[in-house]
């Protein structure tokens, strides 16, 4: 099988995988990388339990091809909490609201909204639903989940 | 996926070389949200993908004599963009409703364009805009009507070798408002059952110019030539709008498909009611701007 090799940054990290040419990113991420924190729901763009932040966008990492990562930035999950272990506001916000339930969806719901407030520190509840249409929660109902971010967005001002 | 070849040239010019080398066995890949999902479910990997999300020359939203839109703007960029909500409103409409931010972010209007689904969310704002669509190939660059691009079902004049560069849209739309509807079951996430765009100009209360365009009704997006023809030069009022939307509704115009997301007779009752709305909608906002 033919491999690439792509070096890009990892959570601030300077990484290089080798992996064949037909993987995703999401697949790198966790096969290669072993960082299980993004989650294959559909592995076709619609659940986003995939989502990664790519150069500061939100995407679907089942959708891309690990070629087109090179000499990109990517933050995962893994990368959302500081070195220290004290969590980023959105993670306190949901486990404060019971944002969270079984937990699939988590991981993309938070860099959803992360890549919401990095790009809108004070968004509208309209801007917070928007940005996680693409994220599928079974479990919540969404509404402990809205409320996180407008608590999360609110803590960080 | 099994094995392929992934390959990135930097530019068009090189893009059109690894297209022609390859021929037949080559994909073109943009967003690839299409692409990569077609992978998946049938589980075959083209022999070689050339990905032309390197090009950032095609990336582009410019306005100077008309508007012209590179082939891989994303559906993001015309959501977030001031200049194609307050000029291209359908067009922002339809962009801002394509699956989810994730998918925006990486999905471009060329390739929404090109892989030609009758549920496209920027081909029924294209049609009213009168855009032109520009392809480059080894015989050079040429374009054609977007009203003459979709062929069929997932199908369009596009040859294996050329690559769509730009959608233009012919100057003056400062004049024109226009509306796109997409009807879906749910707000986000859904393709729709049924796209209406319209666009109209106003010469005080007078219709014009009008355009409306149909997705999802038929196998390709398709005008309403006999609803537009009946409305031009009509005084925009309650009656017109609605029996313009009976006429666009009605064999004369398309003959609506039975499918999995909806039925024709449904469909046709849809046509009926949002017609008049989209239309109302474009003229609305022709008055916003105006009082701006
Ligand atoms: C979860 C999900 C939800 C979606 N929701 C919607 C929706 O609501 N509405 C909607 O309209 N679409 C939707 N889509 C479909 C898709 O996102 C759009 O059609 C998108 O615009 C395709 O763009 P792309 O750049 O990703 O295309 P790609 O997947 O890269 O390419 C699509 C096709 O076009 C060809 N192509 C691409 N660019 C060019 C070019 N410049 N020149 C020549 N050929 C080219 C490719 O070879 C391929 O055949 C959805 C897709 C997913 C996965
Ligand atoms: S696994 Fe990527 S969107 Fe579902
Ligand atoms: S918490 Fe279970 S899917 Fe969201």
């Amino acid at each position: 099988m033919k491999k690439v090799s792509v070096s890009f940054t990892l959570n601030g990290n300077t990484v290089t995988a080798e992996v064949p040419v037909t993987w995703t990113l999401l697949k790198t991420l966790r096969e290669y990388f072993e960082l299980t924190g993004a989650k294959e729901g559909c592995g076709v763009g619609e659940c986003g339990a995939c989502t990664v932040i790519l150069d500061g966008e939100a995407v679907n990492s089942c959708l891309c091809p690990i070629p087109e990562v090179e000499g990109k930035s990517v933050t995962t999950i893994e990368g959302l909490a500081n070195e220290d272990g004290t969590l980023h506001p959105l993670q306190e916000a949901f486990l404060k609201n019971n944002g969270v339930q079984c937990g699939f969806c988590t991981s993309g719901m938070l860099m959803s909204s992360k890549a919401l407030l990095d790009q809108n520190p004070d968004p509208t509840e309209d801007d917070i639903r928007t940005s996680i249409a693409g994220n599928f929660c079974r479990c919540t109902g969404y509404v402990q989940i809205v409320e996180s971010i407008e608590m999360a967005a609110k803590e960080s001002k | 996926m099994i094995d392929c070849d992934y390959l990135r040239p930097d530019n068009l010019e090189e893009a059109l070389g690894l297209l022609k080398e390859h021929g037949p066995r080559a994909t073109l890949i943009a967003g690839g949200t299409d692409v990569m999902a077609k992978i998946r479910n049938t589980k075959k990997t083209p022999e070689v993908l050339v990905s032309i999300r390197g090009l950032k020359d095609l990336k582009y939203i410019d306005k100077r004599s008309g508007y012209h839109i590179g082939a891989l703007t994303t559906h993001r960029m015309l959501e977030q963009s001031e200049l194609v909500k307050a000029e291209l409103s359908a067009l922002h409409d339809g962009a801002s409703r394509v699956g989810s931010v994730q998918v925006r972010n990486v999905a471009t209007l060329g390739g929404n364009i090109c892989n030609a689904a009758p549920s496209a969310d920027t081909a029924g704002p294209l049609l009213v805009l009168d855009a032109l669509v520009f392809m480059e190939g080894p015989e050079g660059i040429r374009s054609v009507p977007i009203t003459e691009f979709f062929t069929g079902t997932y199908k369009t004049v596009l040859k294996k070798d050329e690559v769509l560069t730009e959608i233009k849209i012919p100057g003056e739309m400062e004049h024109f408002g226009s509306a796109y509807w997409k009807h879906s079951r749910r707000k986000a996430m859904n393709l729709p059952i049924l796209g209406i765009a319209v666009s109209l100009k106003l010469e005080g209360e007078i219709i014009s110019d009008v355009r409306i365009a149909l997705t999802v009704a038929a196998p390709t997006p398709v005008r309403a030539n006999k609803a537009e023809d009946f409305l031009k030069g009509k005084a925009l009022s309650d009656e017109a709008l609605n029996e313009a939307g009976k006429i666009a509704a009605s064999t004369e115009c398309c003959s609506l498909r039975d499918s999995l997301r909806g039925e024709a007779w449904y469909r046709g009752e849809i046509i009926e009611v949002y017609v008049p709305r989209m239309a109302r909608l474009a003229a609305e906002r022709i008055a916003q701007r105006r009082s701006k």
